[in-house]
C-alpha cells in the first residue's frame, strides 16, 4: 500500500466521522491558534519595544552618570568634582568615536504654569540643542532654542505637546490645535517664553487608533468633564515621557535655578548653597558614539578622558542603551518561553485527544484490521494507515488552527487593546504547524502500533 | 508436486496451564485444482488447519510447503504477502468492509499488491463478472443479500489470482436455496480449474466436494474420497473430476 492510498484511508475515516473527528481536531486547532497568537501578542510587544528603543534615541546613546566615589578611593572623595561641562569640552576635544554631546541639567519637581493651571512635566531640564538631535526630536512649531540663547541664558524654552496639553488643552479637547509659540509660561515662578514645541510622539499603534477615531463622528459629550488620568491622548510609556518634556537652555537653568537664592531649593544641588555659585555639576551627561559595533572602545575613549578630567577618581559610570535592549531582550524571550509553555501544553493536550479518539477508533475497527490483514495488509501497512489517520486529523487541525489564529488574535485584540498590534509571523505559523504535525505523529504511534500488532485470527473473530 | 503439503503440523495452545492440542501430527497434502472439504464438528480443530494453512497463523510444530515455498520461519511480513498473493479468503460473515462499496472491497487485496489504480479497477470488474456482481459494484454492502454480499467476498478472494481458495463455512450464514447457489459457484470455479477448500461442519455441503477431510480432536479421523460415498455418479453427471484415494496419490480417473 502507497502513502497516498493511506492519506486517502485518512481522509475517508474523517470524513466518515466529521463531528468526531472536529472535536477531536478542537483541541489542535486551540493549540496552534493559541502559538500563532501568543507568539503574535510578544512579535507585537517586541516591535513596540524597538520603536520605543529608537525613540529615545536608539543603540547608539550612552548616558554618563554621577556616581559615589568607590571605595577604594574614598580618600579621596572630597577631591571628587563630579561630571561637569568641563568633561563635555574634553570629551569634545579628545574622544574621536563620540559625535554628540549633550549635557543636561535637570530641575526635579520643577512646577510648570499657566493662568492658574499647573503642571509638572516629567522632564524639566536644561540642555544644548544638541539635545533636539540626541533624543530625536522633530519641532512642529517656532524653533529650538540656539547658542546664543544659550550664551545669554535666555528664559526661553521648547515644550512637548503633553506640557502644551495641560497649560493650553489638547486639541481633542477644545477642538483646535493650539500653537503655543510665543506664549509665556512660568517655571519655578519665572517667565519663559515658549519659542517652539515638538511634535505629538506616538506609536504607530496609537496613530493608527487616532487617525481612526478622527473618521468616526464625535460623540457629543455629556455630564461634567472628568480628569481621564494618565490615560486618553497622553498614550504610554516612552512615548508619553516623551511628549512631557520642557526643555530650556543649559546655561538659563544653572543660572536662574542652580544659583543661590534664585530657585535653590528646587535644584537638585546638595551643596550648601550659601555660597554665590551656581552647581557647575549636569545632572546627565548624554552622549552618541559613532558606531554600536565599536562601542567598547568608544566607552574606553570615552573613560579615559573623564579619568583625566576627574584626576582619577572614578566618580561616573555608563549607561547603555544596550542594557536597556537586553532587559528588553530577556523580557521578550521570558515572554514566549511562558507563552509557549502553556501552547504547548494545549498543543499536548489535543494530542492526547487524538491519541484517545484513535484507541477508540481502532477498538471500533477491529473486525477491519482483521479483514485487511487476511487479503494481505502487512503489520506495516496497518502501522501506517493509523498513523497516517493521526497526522492527518492533526495537519488539518494545524491548518485550521493557523486560519483561526487571525480570529483569535482579532479577539484578544478587541478584549483587551495594547499599544503593540500584534504581528503574525510567518515561523510562528511554520513552528506552530510543524509542532501539529509532530503532536499528530506521536499520538498516533501508540494507537497505530496496538492496531498493527493485532492477531488476525482475534480480530476476524471480534464482535 | 502438490499445492500444499503439510507435515507433522501441530498446535499446541496453553490454557491455564493445560496443553490444548488444536491440531496433532496432522500430515496431508492437496494437489493443485483440487476441490476438497475440510469437515468437523466446532472444536474439532478445522478451523485451526484452516488458519494454518491460509498463513493466517504458523504451526508450533511440523512444516508447510505452499506452491514450492517453504513456510517455516517466515516472517509476519511475508506471511502477509503470501496471504495477499497465493491465497484468497470466503468467511462465513462475508467480512467485507462496510464503508466500501462492492468494487472497493473487491479492489481491495490489490490495494496491498501495490497495483495502480486503473488496472485494480479492470480486474476487480473482471472478477465482479465472473460472479454476476458488475451490476451492483456502486452499492453498499449493506444494501446488498447475503448471497450478493458472499459472491463480491468471492470476488475478492480470486481477484490476485490465488493459489489456492480457503471459504470458512460459507454458506453458514445463508438460507438453504441461496447456500446452494453459492455452492454452484464454487463448484464452477473448480471446473475452472481453481483449487478450493471448503471448511464446514456440515456433511450434506461437504458432499458436493470429491474429496473430504475429517478432523476429530486435532486429527485426520477419515479422508473420504466421492467413490465410495456413492457419490461419484452425480459427481460425474456435473462433470466433476474423480475422486482421489487418500493422501498424495492420484489414480486415473473411474470413468
Amino acid at each position: 500500500m502507497n502513502l497516498w492510498n493511506a492519506i486517502l484511508i485518512g481522509f475517508k475515516e474523517i470524513w466518515a466521522h466529521k463531528f468526531r473527528s472536529l472535536l477531536t481536531m478542537l483541541g489542535i486547532i486551540l493549540g496552534v491558534s493559541s502559538l500563532v497568537a501568543m507568539s503574535a501578542l510578544v512579535k507585537g510587544m517586541e516591535v513596540g519595544a524597538q520603536e520605543a528603543l529608537i525613540a529615545i534615541g536608539g543603540l547608539q546613546k550612552v548616558r554618563i552618570e554621577s556616581q559615589d566615589v568607590p571605595i577604594q578611593q574614598w580618600q579621596l572623595k572630597d577631591q571628587a568634582v563630579g561630571v561637569t561641562i568641563n568633561d563635555v569640552y574634553a570629551l569634545g576635544a579628545s574622544a574621536p568615536l563620540v559625535t554628540k554631546i549633550s549635557p543636561e541639567m535637570r530641575l526635579f519637581g520643577a512646577t510648570a504654569s499657566k493662568k492658574g493651571k499647573s503642571f509638572r512635566p516629567w522632564n524639566c531640564t536644561g540642555v544644548w540643542p544638541v539635545a533636539l538631535e540626541m533624543y530625536e526630536h522633530v519641532i512642529h512649531y517656532g524653533r529650538m532654542f540656539n547658542e546664543i540663547d544659550d550664551e545669554m541664558a535666555r528664559n526661553v524654552c521648547v515644550i512637548g505637546t503633553g506640557v502644551r496639553d495641560e497649560l493650553f488643552g489638547s486639541p481633542e479637547d477644545i477642538g483646535e490645535e493650539i500653537n503655543p509659540v510665543g506664549e509665556t509660561i512660568s517655571i519655578n515662578g519665572q517667565p519663559f517664553t515658549v519659542i517652539g514645541m515638538f511634535e505629538h510622539y506616538e506609536s504607530e499603534q496609537e496613530r493608527k487608533e487616532r487617525e481612526l477615531a478622527k473618521l468616526q463622528p464625535k460623540q457629543a459629550a455629556t455630564g461634567p468633564k472628568r480628569s481621564r488620568g494618565w490615560s486618553g491622548r497622553e498614550g504610554s510609556g516612552v512615548f508619553r515621557m516623551k511628549n512631557n518634556t520642557l526643555l530650556m537652555p543649559l546655561n538659563t537653568v544653572w543660572m536662574k535655578f542652580r544659583a543661590a537664592g534664585a530657585g535653590a531649593s528646587k535644584s537638585s544641588s546638595t551643596v550648601a548653597n550659601t555660597l554665590n555659585v551656581p552647581d557647575p555639576r549636569l545632572s546627565v551627561l548624554e552622549v552618541k558614539i559613532a558606531d554600536v559595533d565599536h562601542i567598547n572602545i568608544a566607552l574606553q575613549q570615552i573613560r579615559n578622558v573623564l579619568m583625566a578630567t576627574h584626576k582619577g577618581i572614578e566618580d561616573f559610570s555608563f549607561r547603555t542603551q544596550e542594557e536597556r535592549a537586553e532587559s528588553i531582550g530577556t523580557f521578550i524571550h521570558n515572554a514566549r518561553m511562558s507563552g509557549g509553555i502553556i501552547a504547548g501544553i494545549s498543543l499536548l493536550v489535543g494530542g492526547i485527544g487524538i491519541m484517545n479518539i484513535m484507541l477508540a477508533s481502532i477498538s471500533e475497527r477491529v473486525r477491519e484490521i482483521g479483514i485487511r490483514k487476511a487479503v494481505g495488509a502487512a503489520t506495516e501497512d496497518v502501522f501506517v494507515q493509523i498513523l497516517v489517520e493521526s497526522i492527518v486529523i492533526a495537519v488539518l487541525g494545524g491548518l485550521v488552527g493557523l486560519i483561526a489564529s487571525y480570529g483569535l488574535v482579532r479577539l484578544i485584540v478587541s478584549f483587551s487593546p495594547t499599544d503593540n498590534a500584534p504581528i503574525i509571523t510567518i515561523t510562528a505559523m511554520a513552528i506552530a504547524f510543524f509542532f501539529s504535525a509532530c503532536v499528530g505523529i506521536v499520538a498516533g504511534l501508540f494507537p497505530a502500533f496496538k492496531a498493527a500488532r493485532l492477531d488476525p485470527i482475534q480480530a476476524l473473530r471480534y464482535e | 508436486m502438490a499445492l500444499v503439503e503439510l507435515r507433522n503440523v501441530s498446535k499446541i495452545y496453553h490454557l491455564g496451564g493445560e496443553e490444548i492440542r488444536a491440531l496433532d501430527d496432522v500430515s496431508l497434502d492437496i494437489q493443485p485444482g483440487e476441490f476438497i472439504s475440510i469437515i468437523g464438528p466446532s472444536g474439532s480443530g478445522k478451523s485451526t488447519l484452516m488458519h494454518i494453512l491460509g498463513c493466517l497463523d504458523s504451526p508450533t510444530r511440523g512444516t508447510i510447503k505452499l506452491d514450492g515455498t517453504m513456510i517455516h520461519d517466515a516472517s509476519a511480513r511475508e506471511l502477509a504477502r503470501i496471504r495477499n498473493q497465493k491465497i484468497g479468503f470466503v468467511f462465513q460473515f462475508f467480512n467485507l468492509l462496510p464503508k466500501l462499496n462492492v468494487l472497493q472491497n473487491v479492489e481491495l487485496p490489490m490495494i496491498y499488491s501495490g497495483l495502480a489504480g486503473r488496472e485494480r479497477r479492470e480486474r476487480a470488474v473482471q472478477a465482479l463478472r465472473m460472479v454476476e456482481m458488475d451490476n451492483r459494484a456502486k452499492h453498499r454492502p449493506m444494501q446488498l443479500s447475503g448471497g450478493q454480499q458472499q459472491r463480491t467476498a468471492i470476488a475478492r478472494a480470486l481477484v490476485n489470482n490465488p493459489k489456492i481458495v480457503f471459504a470458512d463455512e460459507p454458506t453458514g450464514n445463508l438460507d438453504s436455496h441461496t447456500g446452494e447457489v453459492i455452492l454452484e459457484l464454487f463448484r464452477k470455479l473448480s471446473q475452472e480449474g481453481r483449487t478450493i477448500a471448503l471448511v464446514t461442519h456440515d456433511p450434506e455441503i461437504a458432499a458436493v466436494t470429491p474429496r473430504r477431510i475429517e478432523i476429530r480432536d486435532g486429527k485426520i479421523s477419515k479422508q473420504v474420497d466421492a467413490k465410495l460415498a456413492g457419490l461419484d455418479r452425480v459427481n460425474a453427471e456435473r462433470g466433476t473430476r474423480s475422486a482421489e484415494h487418500n493422501t498424495g496419490a492420484k489414480l486415473p480417473a473411474a470413468n
